[in-house]
């Protein structure tokens, strides 16, 4: 497995708070090609501490790209150019000796930075808080057996489950788009027999927050799905759209 | 000096549940919103029990770190859930769920409590498929169960190989749909540091603020902690970078006993260390244990590439020596055989990792339903070491994963404070001495969703706290405390890295208070630690500011914790002459190498009440077993 270590520079974004200006700073490391790229932050930031210098703020915590709370702009690629991975789970063998890696946060109008390479995602959380559930209260629910879900549909909802909630979705597309992510939740729900009673409410909640929160809106790029951890499909957002759609029908019947 | 009273219910085993929650005082509905209830950690645990008790009328303040409830590392959790459903129809029941959870925990558990967990299990998969939670179903539409270590029958739900992610997400769910009704309030990004007790009383609790580092303080007429385990004391784990012991430590400094320290929990599926630089340890999901055999060479140092190696220069270890349960034998027991055998130097390359090999089952089954079964995890496993798991078996090897030791708690989840409860893997509850797979996720909820709202509830009615301003001189008094020690960090300014001393306090758990302890080295560590301790409080450097985003404050007060934590887990290891599930004392094994455990003079919840900083009282909750017979545990 390990072979000789790379040495690398590092221009990473520094930025002390959201108020203030941000630039890039160089470092010059040496790493093991079976370490991952955050742990060679984590070397590089021991360190810093060592010589008593502010080490790099970044985010992460299961290490195992499923936790959603990581994730860098790494030579433009959210999470790096490998498909389907977090930045944790990005190893540094993927790169060569001497190369140069452009270290940056998520850029996105509804991202503000906090600190270096920390950034604010809340504003996906409020979308969820607006409807992204099944209003049921804890008790007095049906056996799990007595509905039946094909093998299908179930697979299709947790294709559309699996979304982790980083915000890379966000950090790809040109318009700070947040499709894909609401579009995921939209779907896992309008694909099971559960979601169906809220379904057309669900999906209109959603959206509005969406758009309140500083998220654009979707051009069709699929930049979203190329840069997804979870290679979560675009043909969500379809699915999102078409309910959308019919819901601003079946509300103009109600108000009729 | 605290007094043990489990307040384990009368009456026969199935019914002390259903009797108690009739005899519990109710709080009318009308008079729930006049009540707050703290709840720190979104998990499972406590993210199921802010929703429930959101719902049912209280106001609920819920905290975590993260800068989202979905971060929590119960999103981690990959292979299942169990529950009695008996669905497949292979003879499961409430019974034998609990059989089995108390025979894995080696004895070590309190009945009741497994009982009723058993009991509440079923309602955990009603409700999660309530949510949405897509879990794997059969093509007839109905759910799908697989099997899991230490069990016989199939009774572990799954959702790919994400079950905790999307029981995570199924909660979390039900928890923003309270946030919209504004009967939660969510608090990102605040750690707790102190509780805050008024007359005895868990009265509030004072966090930092972790993007202003503004020391907070918050008031409530109980609080519930859900914050998890300890295994980063070994800082090489499986746990999450920012997962800790601090919330807990912190409310067992201030009167809360903490129960079997030593019962710790190490994985047998992870993945081999790679290099000093390492960060934490990544779990290979136990259910791979379903269709992989675990195997090393027969011989020392052999130098043949695994596939290279013919069936009859193989050691299928497990099958060998535990005939009926064979590759899922329970954690602790695989664990141990593969320590063994590479201490043996029969290991990888005479080294650290066993084999994981899935040639038969795809000679069997064909490659594409093993990819529909286990596809993530064996992509999660070639991202991380280069090696195509379907070409060359896996390497793996044991590492700490769960704690089962925790915070003391009563029948109603209650700790030695009153009006603090404790829920999931930071109480000591349910999995005795070695915790079975898929029963983590299980308890989780099970607290959350079905014991908590209920036991709050009673503490309400029953006590009827009136709420604290938070300038009370107790809230005063513990917010200085927490300032002080922020600024006592601060102003070392030494030149030890905080990840350096945790590197090696995490050296010596892992060698000395491990997989495997014996007297000599549990008492060389107690000295070790303490050393390291007063290493730390006078040469650590953490740089930066108190009043900032400053991430290497929050891992140096996680870390002086561990310091004082890894050394009663030393202490308790020691204190148990006898070996039990995860616990293992060399002094005390069979002649073929099996645990020991001694019933006479051991059959006890051990509960320490801290005096001060390295030393305690200890105190015993006798175990009784009036349904079980106390056996030795054999999965020949």
């Amino acid at each position: 497995m390990s072979s000789e270590n790379l040495d690398l520079t590092l221009m990473i974004w520094r930025q002390e708070s959201s108020q203030s200006v941000g630039s890039f700073e160089e470092f010059k490391v040496s790493v093991s090609p079976d370490a991952s790229i955050l742990e060679m932050l984590d070397e590089l930031n021991n360190r810093l501490e060592k010589e008593g210098k502010n080490p790099v703020a970044f985010e992460s915590d299961c290490r195992e790209g499923i936790c959603g709370t990581c994730g860098l702009v790494i030579n433009g690629h959210p999470h790096g150019k490998i498909p389907n991975i977090a930045t944790c789970q990005l190893h540094m063998r993927n790169f060569e000796d001497g190369e140069t890696l452009y270290i940056e946060p998520f850029r996105a109008k509804a991202f503000p930075v906090l600190k270096d390479l920390i950034v604010e995602r809340d504003g996906m959380d409020k979308i969820l808080q607006a409807g992204g559930y099944i209003s049921i209260s804890t008790g007095g629910v049906p056996d799990a057996n007595e509905m039946l879900i094909s093998k299908e549909t179930s697979s299709l909802a947790m294709d559309a489950a699996e979304c982790i909630g980083c915000g890379a979705c966000v950090a790809a597309c040109k318009n700070a788009s947040a499709m894909l992510f609401v579009g995921a939740k939209v779907s896992q729900y309008a694909l099971l027999p559960q979601g169906q009673p809220e379904r057309y409410r669900r999906v209109q909640s959603m959206v509005a927050v969406m758009d309140e929160m500083g998220f654009g809106s979707c051009t069709n790029t699929y930049a979203c799905e190329a840069e997804c951890p979870k290679g979560i499909s675009i043909t969500n957002i379809a699915r999102m759209n078409r309910d959308f759609i019919v819901a601003k029908f079946k509300s103009q019947d109600e108000d009729s | 000096m605290i007094k043990l009273d489990s307040k384990i219910p009368e009456g026969p085993i199935a019914d002390k549940w259903t009797n108690h929650k009739f005899n519990m005082k109710l709080v009318n509905p009308a008079n729930k919103r006049k009540f707050d209830i703290i709840v720190v950690g979104t998990g499972l645990a406590g993210a199921s029990a802010a929703a429930s008790l959101g719902a049912l009328g209280y106001n609920v303040k819920a905290f975590t770190y993260h800068d989202s409830g979905r971060r929590a590392h119960s999103i981690a959790a990959q292979g299942g859930i169990n529950a009695a459903k008996n669905y497949p129809n292979d003879g499961d029941s409430v019974f034998r769920l609990f059989y089995d959870t108390v025979k894995g925990g080696d004895f070590r558990s309190r009945e009741a409590n497994v009982y009723r967990l058993a009991e509440v299990s079923n309602n955990i998969i009603d409700q999660c498929v309530a949510q949405g939670v897509p879990f794997a179903r059969e093509y007839g539409g109905l759910l799908d169960n697989r099997s899991f270590g230490g069990a016989q029958v199939s009774r572990t739900f799954y959702a790919r190989g994400q079950t905790g992610q999307q029981l995570l997400l199924g909660a979390i769910s039900a928890l923003n749909r309270e946030i919209s009704r504004k009967k939660v309030v969510l608090y990102t990004r605040r750690e707790m540091l102190e509780i805050v007790l008024v007359d005895g009383h868990a009265r509030g609790i004072i966090c930092r603020n972790l993007v202003t580092g503004e020391i907070e303080k918050y008031s409530a007429q109980a609080v519930v902690l859900a914050t998890g385990g300890y295994s980063n004391v070994y800082f090489l784990s499986t746990n999450a970078m920012n997962s800790n012991a601090t919330a807990a430590w912190r409310v067992h400094k201030k009167g809360a006993a903490f129960a079997n320290p030593c019962y710790t929990q190490i994985h047998p599926t992870c993945l081999p260390l790679h290099g000093g630089s390492q960060s934490k340890l990544t779990l290979m999901s136990e259910s791979l244990r379903n269709d992989g055999r675990i195997w090393v060479p027969k011989k020392k140092g052999e130098p043949r590439k695994p596939n290279d190696i013919p069936e009859e220069d193989r050691d299928y270890y497990l099958e060998r020596k535990y005939p009926s349960f064979g590759n899922l034998s329970p954690r602790d027991i695989s664990s141990r055989s593969a320590k063994e055998v590479c201490d043996e130097g029969r290991g990888v390359n005479g080294g650290e990792a066993v084999y994981l090999d899935f040639s038969d089952a795809i000679n069997r089954l064909g490659q594409k339903v093993i990819e529909e079964k286990y596809g993530n995890l064996f992509e999660i496993y070639e991202t991380i070491t280069g090696e195509n798991p379907y070409q060359v078996p896996m390497k793996i090897y044991p590492a700490p994963h769960y704690t089962m030791g925790g915070l003391w708690v009563d029948y109603n989840l209650e700790s030695t404070i009153p009006g603090l409860f404790i829920l999931g893997e930071a109480n000591f509850s349910d999995h005795g001495a070695n915790r079975l797979g898929a029963s983590a996720l299980m308890q989780g909820l099970a607290d959350g969703y079905f014991v908590a709202p209920f036991t709050v509830g009673n503490y309400l009615a029953s006590e009827k706290p009136e709420m604290i301003d938070v300038e009370h001189p107790e809230f005063i008094a513990s917010q200085n405390e927490v300032d002080d020690k922020v600024k006592k960090l601060l102003s070392i300014k030494g030149n030890k890295t905080v990840d350096e001393i945790h590197k090696k306090l995490g050296r010596i758990m892992w060698n000395k208070v491990g997989m495997a302890r014996n007297e000599k080295g549990l008492k060389e560590a107690i000295e070790e630690i303490r050393e390291l301790r007063d290493d730390f409080w006078k040469n650590v450097i953490v740089v930066g500011d108190g009043r900032d985003l400053n991430q290497t404050l929050e891992r140096a007060g996680r870390v002086a914790d561990y310091l004082e934590l890894g050394e009663l887990m030393a202490l308790d290891a020691l204190n148990r002459n006898e070996s039990c599930g995860g616990h293992f004392r060399e002094e005390y094994q069979t002649e073929g190498g099996e645990a020991l455990r001694n019933d006479d003079e051991y059959a006890y919840v051990a509960a320490w009440e801290f005096v001060e900083v390295g030393k305690w009282n200890p105190h015993k909750e006798l175990l009784e077993f009036e349904n079980l017979k106390l056996a030795t545990r054999s999965y020949i």
